[in-house]
């Protein structure tokens, strides 16, 4: 049994080596907002109301290329609509705390914590105390989201484009999945969800993110019935 | 107005996170969805691993001898031997500026 001292850190340790992706990737996202000329204090209050990198850069990028609200609104809540299947998987984990817990540590449910708590729950389900290492990895992402898209809004234009720092986010993402290469049934599923994704990829709202797990989870389903 | 559409997102936003965490009951969820949700990493990432790497900014398709296919496979070569997060980030990263600022 580990302590919840022992969990918060763990949670902590396990997302601190995606800040190599996630503070490059903030700046570039407070750097974009400013330089498509949205106000400071707007650009980082995003990063608390929807704390949701991608998300926060298309919104911008379509209202300031002319877009209505509501395609703007739409399109977060699709993009961001992949959090409904971590939910589903955590939700395992986190039955048991009361319902206004619940509702609190939805808040730090994020694609990179979501990834390295999964895989220490699926190892240690019997934990009791497992939702403090939710807290330690998306408490960490969250403080760390916040310095850094601060940190892009202050430097703005000084960010130089040519060194492509948006290249970390994929990076980050084959870290997180790279050892399932080694599992036929998991490259079946990423190679479906991937090229989905690349042929999904101008249906409107950016909904190939939501689409393309979609089919990939078919697969998924289908895969598991040839396997028994 | 732009407030509104914020707070609108980040509501909409919060209600895709905790949703399935809060308000689902997990029974209602048959055994057959359990066992496929095992997938959930797998299914999602590469629709953002695969369009990071293969459209650009503009949204069209990169040249096939683009640095950032040369970057990723450094990193999924990394990652996979060495098992190391930041290895597999920086790897990906060094080799595809080597390639842009030296070659």
């Amino acid at each position: 049994m580990f302590t919840k001292k022992q969990l918060l850190t763990k949670g902590l340790l396990s997302v601190a080596p995606h800040m190599f992706s996630v503070i490059p990737f903030g700046i570039v996202c407070g750097a974009i907002g400013i330089e498509l000329g949205f106000s400071p204090v707007l650009v980082y209050a995003m990063s608390i109301i929807i704390f949701g990198g991608a998300s926060q850069i298309v919104f911008l990028q379509l209202l300031s290329g002319g877009a209505s609200a509501l395609i703007a609104v739409t399109s977060v809540g699709v993009i961001n609509s992949r959090h409904l299947l971590y939910g589903a998987v955590l939700s395992e984990y986190l039955e048991k705390l009361s319902f206004i817990k619940k509702l609190l540590i939805s808040y730090l449910v994020v694609d990179q914590g979501f990834a390295e708590s999964n895989k220490f729950f699926q190892k240690n389900k019997n934990e009791t105390h497992l939702h403090y290492h939710l807290l330690g990895s998306g408490g960490t992402l969250w403080v760390c989201w916040q310095i850094s898209t601060l940190a892009g809004i202050i430097l703005g234009s000084f960010v130089p484009e040519e060194l492509g720092l948006k290249f970390a986010v994929p990076l980050t993402f084959i870290a997180i999945v790279v050892q399932d290469i080694k599992k036929l049934d998991h490259v079946i599923v990423m190679i479906t969800c991937g090229l989905s994704s690349l042929l999904f990829f101008d249906a409107p709202f950016k909904s190939y993110i939501i689409i393309s797990p979609i089919i990939a989870l078919f697969v998924a389903a289908l895969v598991l019935k040839l396997k028994k | 107005m732009t407030w509104l559409s914020i707070i609108i997102a980040g509501i909409i936003t919060y209600f895709t996170r905790m949703t399935m965490v809060a308000l689902v009951d997990r029974d209602l969820l048959g055994e057959k969805v359990k066992a496929v949700l095992a997938y959930v990493p797998s299914a999602v990432f590469p629709a953002i691993i695969f369009p990071g790497i293969f459209i650009n900014d503009y949204g069209t398709f990169i040249e096939i001898n683009d640095p950032k296919i040369f970057g990723a496979i450094i990193a999924i070569l990394v990652g996979y031997f060495s098992r190391n997060v930041i290895a597999t980030i920086i790897s990906g990263l060094f080799s595809y500026w080597i390639i842009i600022f030296l070659l």
